[in-house]
């Protein structure tokens, strides 16, 4: 059917991060306004490498559970589809498990069925290692060129799938999909591009979607949002009397965590939104209409990957005298000094130890231009990384107790220098992860690496 | 004198992927989205400036009209989550842009 002849297609966004909740009202009203699709996008790289790394959610099992229920329960007695993209906030396979292990139970607590697709995003090394050599697997700048031990060394690497292996999904007959690594839109815009809605409208609707109410006035990120589609643009709105959505909320949204509003690559191309108009129809709905999808030469998704990179463990103090607070640059070189006299082997394994001044420049670091003007007080948190826990407990420990006694020119307060809020004073923060990936892929087939695994939801774990 | 914060509804900034910062400057009417235009008020010497950091690492400054806003990314110091990391999500990089004053344009 051409794209003029297809009836408007409704498309719920529950809330921006799955877990992240909605209000039961919020949902009752989008249900009476009878949605084609109950998407949600539980993920992103935001809260940094650890999650990914680790294979864990940043999100609380009992809230993803509570979002989860309500969504599957209403879209079952329905006979809409969910689409839920990058599972357990990382998308990596424990991520997933972790994800589908939640919908099952929920499945047999509600006496739920249907059709399970599961889709994982991980990339296995070895292709990766080939890619690497032919020059499939690029930087993203300002990012560096990848090496084979950023790849050897992940712990987990994901690629961000595009809408096309949610489809295939679909077209296998799927009425639950939980995706791993998505790009952001695909689980907004994939029913709509099976049915023949422009490919441009449809990843622009779900690019602001994927934030739910976070585009609307007040935003909110734990609110719902509703898109209508039709061949010509998309009409947004609230299920919320509270918020409404203004042309400057929702071309603000466009900006939101881009760097050119203007063009914003994704798998595939790039969403081109130089002719893209915001339309305030009425006092809470706005109207966008114009954007374009420009296929690129090449068919390219993102990948992630994190690795270990250590051990880390932190103590928190503050400090309210005004002479150590203005020596505090010489008194952490002391104090670094001592540890490395005392323990001369302390930087084999790229042990590190760090001070981080709040109230000066903790939140910051380098780019602070007020770092010269001294408060009152200061709070520090002394932090060790070393490549084992024990020597990461040994250095913050020592750090810490060297500070608190250390002698400095004009000391007034001589029976410790730093008030700890805390006992035990320091902290074991366990593994310590960075991304070792983000970078593009060339794929051939750009549903070829992310095959679905069909099962019932009834169908025990 | 007319500072920033006086004319603009939103000052934020954010990670746009793990290696760059990006700022967001949405001005309340089309007239000061405008008049910051005309005046060149937000430019890479001043986001350098402003930040300490080389014009270079300034990675790009876009006026976005359908928001009256002005977006300028910067390369991140770090790596978002390495060690040494202060601000994970990159939310809280934002204050010094609410220094700015268009007497200084």
């Amino acid at each position: 059917m051409p794209a003029e002849d297809l009836p408007p297609i409704r498309i719920l966004s529950t809330t921006a991060i799955l877990g992240y909740g909605f209000p039961e009202s919020s949902f009752a009203a989008a249900m009476e306004r009878d949605p084609d699709v109950i998407a949600v996008d539980a993920g992103s790289s935001d809260p940094g490498p650890y999650y990914l790394g680790a294979g864990v959610s940043f999100t609380d099992r009992t809230a993803v559970k509570r979002d989860l229920r309500i969504m599957l329960t209403a879209a079952r007695a329905r006979g809409i589809p969910v689409l839920v993209g990058t599972g357990g906030g990382a998308g990596a396979r424990p991520h997933l498990d972790w994800t589908v292990d939640i919908v099952r139970e929920i499945a047999r607590e509600e006496g739920l069925t249907g059709r399970l697709a599961v889709i994982p995003s991980d990339i296995g090394k070895d292709s990766l290692l080939a890619a690497l050599d032919t020059g499939d697997l690029r930087p993203l700048p300002p990012g560096e060129a990848a090496c084979r031990d950023d790849i050897e060394a992940s712990t987990h690497i994901v690629a961000q799938m595009g809408e096309e292996p949610l489809i295939a999904a679909l077209e296998a007959g799927a009425d639950v999909v939980v995706a791993g690594r998505c790009y952001d839109p695909a689980v907004f815009a994939a029913v709509p591009i099976l049915r023949g809605y422009p490919r441009g409208l449809s990843l622009h609707m779900g690019k602001i979607l994927e934030c739910a109410a976070i585009a609307a006035l007040p935003g909110s990120g734990s609110d719902c949002m509703m898109a209508t589609l039709d061949a010509t643009g998309f009409t947004l709105e609230t299920l919320n009397p509270d918020r409404i959505c203004t042309v400057t909320s929702v071309a603000a949204h466009t900006l939101y965590e881009k760097s050119d509003p203007y063009h914003l690559p994704g798998p595939g191309g790039v969403l081109d939104l130089t002719e893209t108009t915001f339309e305030q129809v009425d006092p809470a709905r706005v109207r966008v209409s114009g954007s374009r999808f420009v296929p690129s030469d090449g068919y390219f998704v993102k990948l992630e990957g994190a690795r270990q990179t250590g051990f880390r463990t932190v103590s928190i103090a503050g400090a309210r005298a005004p002479d150590f607070i203005d020596q505090l640059d010489e008194i952490i070189a002391g104090v670094r000094a001592r540890v490395q006299d005392n323990f001369p082997d302390m930087a084999e394994g790229g042990a590190q130890l760090l001070f981080r001044v709040y109230g000066r420049d903790g939140v910051m670091g380098a780019l602070e231009p007020e770092r010269d003007n001294l408060p009152h007080e200061v709070g520090i948190v002394i932090e060790a990384v070393a490549d084992s826990q024990d020597r990461a407990n040994t250095i913050c420990s020592f750090a810490r107790s060297t500070m608190l006694h250390f002698g400095y020119p004009g000391r007034m307060s001589t029976a410790g220098n730093l008030a700890f809020p805390y006992s035990p004073s320091d902290f074991t923060a366990g593994a310590v992860y960075g991304f070792s990936l983000y970078h593009l892929l060339r794929l051939d087939d750009p549903v070829a690496p992310f095959p679905f695994e069909m099962s019932n939801l009834e169908d025990p774990a | 004198m007319t500072r920033i914060t006086d004319v603009t509804t939103v000052i934020r900034s954010k990670n746009a992927g793990p290696y760059e910062l990006t700022f967001d400057v949405i001005f309340k009417d089309r007239h000061w989205y405008d008049e910051a235009l005309r005046r060149d008020l937000i430019n890479r010497g001043l986001i350098a400036r402003l930040y300490g950091v080389l014009e270079d690492d300034v990675l790009s400054i876009v006026a976005f009209a359908p928001a009256n806003a002005i977006k300028a990314t910067i390369k991140r110091p770090l790596t978002s989550g390495d060690v040494g990391e202060t601000d994970v999500y990159g939310a809280q990089q934002h204050a010094p842009l609410q220094t700015i004053s268009f007497d200084d344009a």
